[in-house]
């Protein structure tokens, strides 16, 4: 239980897809319009994730390992599919103000980050739980900028008016332009929170380590955008997603970009034995080096 | 069948007035992971106008001949996140086989693209307002090229700022963010135009 306990503080704070990782940028943007919003597309994710964290945990041992990431994609597309089924018949007003994003659920990173990073490594039981935190971790976080983007935009919160009478609605703040507006200043506390911990000697290698770098030179795993291995390709192979080795004839090309990239993420974490290792080493040592901070978990599990 | 006038309404509103990145959310990640330079900027949108326009065509054949006669219209969201996915898989592959210029210019984009959200956003909004294969098609391309404007004006604006003396916490992202959020602004304007 103490594990479930552990997962749950996980994703809700610790490892925070929104706050902390910033991951999933797409639907936060999209659906954060009022705290009611995201607090339903919170809520949809929440039980998208858990439950496909669940199922592809049980269904680990089955799953080969080559053919993973499409396994993936059809379990959490099951889920979503059902998922926005049960929404058009018993929570229909939901399911207008959400529209298109709930099918979008499939390619959010987060599900498919934690499938790859944690469930398909890990017994149900944490699988659950961890799906079950991120998800609150997700919710928490989009309730929070969809209640600032309306109580800013509109002077209301959940609905009910909570600004005073004397105070005009910025209605920017619920458009498009808003959620940039509100993004950019998330983004801009993390890296004073980033500066803040480093100053005091705290790890916060996570902190930003999602989805709002740059593609070409990220080494990430389970990213939705690099789902690249969805042929038979071999897995340490498919687990090598650099856009080096996409065009990898000749390893020497594939591992400047790779230490490039390694670089940019995750310097703290790599240590120079590592990277000398990695010039010597031909593409298939290149996964070692490419873990990245939120897919470590699983892969001290694996040890 | 839609009308020329109708194809033009269609390709109006999707590129400029319900731009896809910067008024419906759809691809930002690459939106703002890949805007660092001009021209790789340029190469992505690309690669996407390319791939959009084909998946929508594909997806919008599948839903009209596979799963509306087998009445399984409810599980398009796996069909059409299966159809994309292969299908990039094989345009990477037949390009690298059959037109390697064409590869060289886009083939370091197109794993890039394979789930990017707007690939399968624009196939469900097609299904969603029932447009016909031809109509899909266009609205693809629209919200294709919506999407390269945004992408090569946003790298431009990056690369004028690069070395421009941001305050401390705003460097990085939240400038990235708050230039996205101006062009937004910008691009409101458009939606007097229809």
């Amino acid at each position: 239980m103490n594990k479930a306990g552990e997962r749950l503080w996980n994703g809700l704070v610790k490892e925070n897809p929104t706050f902390v990782l910033m991951l999933g940028m797409c639907p936060t943007l999209a659906v954060t319009t009022s705290a009611v919003n995201g607090l339903g597309m919170g809520m949809t994710t929440l039980v998208v994730l858990a439950l496909s964290n669940l199922m592809i945990s049980a269904m680990r041992k089955i799953i080969p390992n080559s053919v993973r990431i499409p396994a993936f994609i059809v379990i959490i597309a099951s889920f979503v599919t059902i998922v926005q089924l049960l929404l058009e018949a018993y929570l229909d007003s939901l399911n207008d103000a959400l529209g298109v994003y709930i099918p979008l659920i499939v390619v959010n990173c987060i599900i498919l980050g934690r499938a790859e990073s944690y469930a398909y490594s890990n017994p149900p039981i944490p699988s659950l739980f961890d799906g079950i935190g991120m998800g609150l971790g997700f919710t928490v976080a989009l309730t929070c900028i969809g209640g600032v983007r309306e109580l800013l935009g509109a002077g209301e919160l959940f609905g009910r008016r909570v600004m005073p009478e004397s105070f005009t609605p910025i209605g920017i703040f619920v458009l498009a332009p808003g959620a940039f507006f509100v993004l950019a200043g998330l983004s801009a506390l993390q890296n004073v929170a980033k500066a803040a911990g480093a100053k005091k000697g705290k790890d916060v290698s996570k902190i930003g380590s999602g989805c709002s770098e740059d593609c070409l030179n990220c080494g990430q795993k389970g990213c939705s955008r690099r789902l690249v291995e969805f042929g038979a390709q071999d897995p340490e192979k498919a687990s090598a997603q650099t856009l080096g080795e996409t065009d990898a004839k000749s390893s020497g090309k594939a591992e400047p970009q790779t230490v490039r990239g390694t670089d940019i993420r995750s310097l703290g974490k790599v240590d120079s034995n590592i990277l000398e290792k990695a010039d010597q080493s031909d593409v298939q040592e290149i996964p070692d080096i490419q873990i990245l901070d939120w897919t470590s978990t699983a892969k001290e599990k694996k040890k | 069948m839609t009308s020329v006038k109708e194809l033009l309404i269609i390709l109006i509103s999707s590129s400029l007035v319900s731009n896809v990145v910067l008024s419906q959310f759809l691809g930002l990640c690459p939106f703002l992971g890949v805007s660092r330079k001009i021209n790789t900027a340029a190469g992505m949108g690309g690669a996407v106008i390319f791939v959009i326009t084909l998946a929508s065509g594909v997806a919008g054949v599948i839903y009209r001949f596979v799963l509306v006669p087998f009445h399984i219209e409810y599980l398009q969201t796996i069909v059409f996140i299966l159809v994309i996915a292969a299908l990039v898989q094989f345009v990477e592959m037949f390009l690298r086989k059959a037109v390697p210029a064409l590869y060289e210019a886009l083939g370091v984009y197109l794993p890039l693209i394979t789930t990017n959200c707007a690939v399968l956003g624009v196939a469900l909004t097609n299904v969603q307002k029932e447009y016909g294969i031809l109509a899909g098609i266009v609205n693809g391309f629209a919200t294709a090229v919506g999407f390269t404007i945004s992408i090569v004006i946003l790298a431009g604006l990056r690369e004028k700022m690069e070395h421009n003396d941001v305050p401390g916490p705003f460097r990085g992202m939240p400038m990235v963010l708050l230039t996205a959020g101006l062009m937004a602004i910008a691009f409101c304007g458009f939606s007097g135009l229809l």
